[in-house]
């Protein structure tokens, strides 16, 4: 349901030199499929999901989410679709500060340009376990309780695809495990296609299908720290070659 | 959940700067809705005093001292001329009569505690109206008779200056030219006998007396001998009753412009060209007197303080501005949130505008409500002070003009910060924000 057919984005330096970020030949996520992606801190990670979500358009390429080619779009049209078939999970929460748990759930809603569903915003947050803090703002919200917030926000529209860019980093690790559950069962209730950012071995080896950027981003060897984290990707073992 | 909605969350998320923003502009606006209070009492004084009679009737000279000085019994520097009451006779039982339904005879050159002291007859009160064609109205007492020679009628506002109540007893004091013709000579005390409702006239902070008790005072009494040689026609025909023949300050006349137009509207010439006596006599149009006063002078001050009025509420703008300027660093983010969500550039936009207009409209309405309170509590000062009733807590429609003013002010200062928010790069703020 995800293609993304030779995509290439760059960045420019502050000596105004081009910086490769992405150049990816192939990639592609099934109807319903989760899948893990690793790479190490600066590798361009978080650059991919903004390009699969349309956040960043990419300098050239395809990125076609299941019938519908985002790069064809307006941006105004991507906006529009980023809210009525994506879901973005970020690694801060991202949630406004302003608004209750039920008011940030309702905010994804109302970019959708269809009528904003109250009794589906609630539903979602008691299956998120946080039916008694709807009226909550964030401040007020504990940490693992903002996140399970971002995940109800990220499904509030029915998304076919997920992003969730390192949504446990943030979470203490007591939470962490019960933050990954809770998006993975969701996803697979719903029946959403997830596609998670990490560096974290431990949640990585959970998944079915981890497939590292470097391994398929042609553009890595300009891109990632040079504390590369080697030792714990190698913990992890690989997924077969994606599906094309 | 509106776009209203998503605007008025942000604006009580930044609740102080919010409240004090809505605050600069309230008080602008107030000023505003002041200004226009002033306005329309000031309109409606001027444009009512000289209602209830088409004309006034004076010694020729300066049309605008003698509706000064008639009409708002302002003590002019300048001494009014007489006028004869031969003229007044002509008007009221002479040749004039047939284009006249009513004449008042007015003097006026004395004062009684700082308010002009008007002698004059019943009919001021009984016949003349004021206003939208209104009654005069006693709020205590009646109008003094003819067999009340000393009574007086005090005006709202002059009953509490002078502290003059039903029963209670004053002798005017003359002023300027009449002090110097007639000395320091007391009059004869007069007696409250009616205490006017307020009319929102200048008539609300002057005192009348019988014009029968003001010709009886032996300043005033003086016996005019009529010339041995009978006069040509009976249209000069003379009184004798000694304190008849006492000029008076002007007449106040009420034409038969419904049953006698022509005759009415010829009245004016046939008075200006009259040379009895040698005393010459203009007829003036006080409405349109004071109609042009206010026009040139009066409405042209009030004017300017209207735009200047206007001016602070663009200067309070200014502050919504800097307000939602100043926390656009800090909001970037959430501008870069709610385009990850899906909100497209135009809708954050939006957003940012709908906040100005929410600061300005919450502002507004409460300086609308301010002004209204402010003018209502100073009301009693003001009305004691110039003898004028305000009218503070009455809607003006014009006010109806600041809610669209306020939009237009709100959408140019929300412009700038707007287009921040439009420009924000959704990549950056989110990576920077993480």
């Amino acid at each position: 349901m995800l293609l993304l057919k030779d995509v290439k984005k760059t960045f420019s330096q502050p000596d105004g030199s081009p910086l490769p970020i992405l150049d990816i030949p192939e990639f592609h996520v099934g109807a319903g499929e989760q899948m893990v992606l690793m790479g190490p801190s600066g590798c361009g990670k978080t650059t991919l999901l903004h390009v699969i979500a349309g956040i960043s358009r990419p300098d050239q390429g395809k990125v076609r989410i299941d019938q519908f080619d985002i790069g064809l779009m307006s941006e105004a049209e991507c906006d529009r679709f980023r809210a009525q078939h994506l879901g973005y999970v970020f690694q801060t929460f991202n949630l406004l500060r302003g608004f209750t748990a039920l008011q940030n759930v309702l905010l994804a809603m109302r970019f959708t340009g269809r009528r904003v569903d109250k009794a589906r915003a609630k539903g979602l947050l008691e299956q998120v376990g946080l039916g008694h803090r709807m009226t909550h703002r964030p401040p007020m919200l504990s940490v693992g309780e903002q996140q399970r917030v971002a995940i109800a926000r990220a499904l509030a529209n029915r998304p076919k695809l997920l992003l969730a860019d390192e949504p446990t980093a943030n979470v203490d690790s007591r939470h962490q495990q019960q933050v990954l559950n809770l998006l993975r069962e969701t996803c697979r209730r719903e029946k959403v296609a997830l596609v998670l950012v990490t560096h974290s071995p431990e949640v990585a080896k959970q998944f079915d299908r981890v497939d590292r950027l470097a391994d398929f981003n042609l553009a890595a060897k300009n891109v990632g720290s040079d504390a590369e984290d080697s030792a714990s990707d190698s913990d992890v073992p690989l997924s077969p070659n994606p599906e094309f | 959940m509106s776009l209203w909605n998503i605007a008025w969350q942000n604006v009580r998320e930044r609740a102080l700067s919010s409240i004090l923003t809505a605050l600069s502009i309230s008080l602008g606006v107030a000023l505003v809705v002041a200004v226009l209070v002033i306005h329309s009492t000031i309109d409606r004084a001027f444009r009512r005093g000289a209602q209830g009679y088409d004309l006034i009737v004076g010694a020729k000279g300066g049309q605008l001292p003698l509706v000064l000085s008639t009409v708002f019994y302002l003590q002019l520097n300048q001494q009014l001329d007489p006028v004869s009451y031969e003229l007044y006779k002509k008007l009221t039982s002479g040749p004039l009569a047939s284009a006249v339904e009513l004449a008042v005879p007015v003097c006026m050159g004395h004062e009684y505690k700082n308010c002009a002291v008007v002698a004059t007859n019943h009919d001021m009160f009984d016949r003349l109206r004021y206003g939208n064609d209104q009654k005069y109205e006693f709020a205590a007492g009646t109008n003094f008779r003819d067999d009340q020679p000393f009574g007086a009628v005090v005006g709202a506002t002059a009953a509490q200056r002078a502290d003059l109540k039903l029963g209670s007893k004053f002798r005017p004091v003359a002023t300027g030219l009449e002090r110097t013709k007639h000395g320091d000579k007391g009059h004869e005390e007069f007696t409250v006998v009616g205490i006017l409702s307020p009319t929102g006239t200048p008539n609300d902070g002057a005192i009348f007396i019988n014009l029968e008790g003001f010709f009886r005072c032996p300043a005033h009494a003086q016996r005019q001998e009529t010339s041995a040689a009978p006069k040509e026609s009976a249209e000069n025909e003379t009184h004798h009753e000694h304190h008849h023949d006492h000029p008076l300050s002007a007449i106040l006349v009420r034409t038969r412009i419904d049953e006698n137009p022509i005759a009415a509207m010829l009245l004016p010439d046939e008075i200006n060209r009259n040379t009895d006596s040698g005393m010459q006599a203009m007829a003036v149009k006080p409405a349109i007197v004071i109609a042009d006063l206010f026009d040139r002078v009066i409405g042209n001050v009030q004017l300017l303080l209207l735009v200047l009025s206007a001016l602070v509420v663009v200067v309070a703008g200014m502050g919504i501005l800097l307000s939602i300027y100043n926390s656009m660093n800090d909001r970037r983010h959430d501008i870069a949130i709610m385009r990850a969500l899906g909100a497209s550039r135009a809708i954050v936009m939006s957003v940012i505008l709908l906040e100005s207009i929410l600061l300005a409209l919450g502002g507004g309405l409460l300086g609308v409500l301010l002004g209204h309170g402010l003018t209502a509590l100073l009301a009693p000062m003001i009305s004691s002070q110039v003898g004028v009733g305000v009218a503070a807590l009455e809607f003006r429609t014009v006010e109806l003009l600041l809610v669209p003013g306020l939009i237009v002010l709100a959408t140019v200062v929300g412009y700038l910060p707007a287009a921040v928010a439009y420009r924000t790069d959704v990549a950056k703020s989110l990576q920077a924000g993480a």
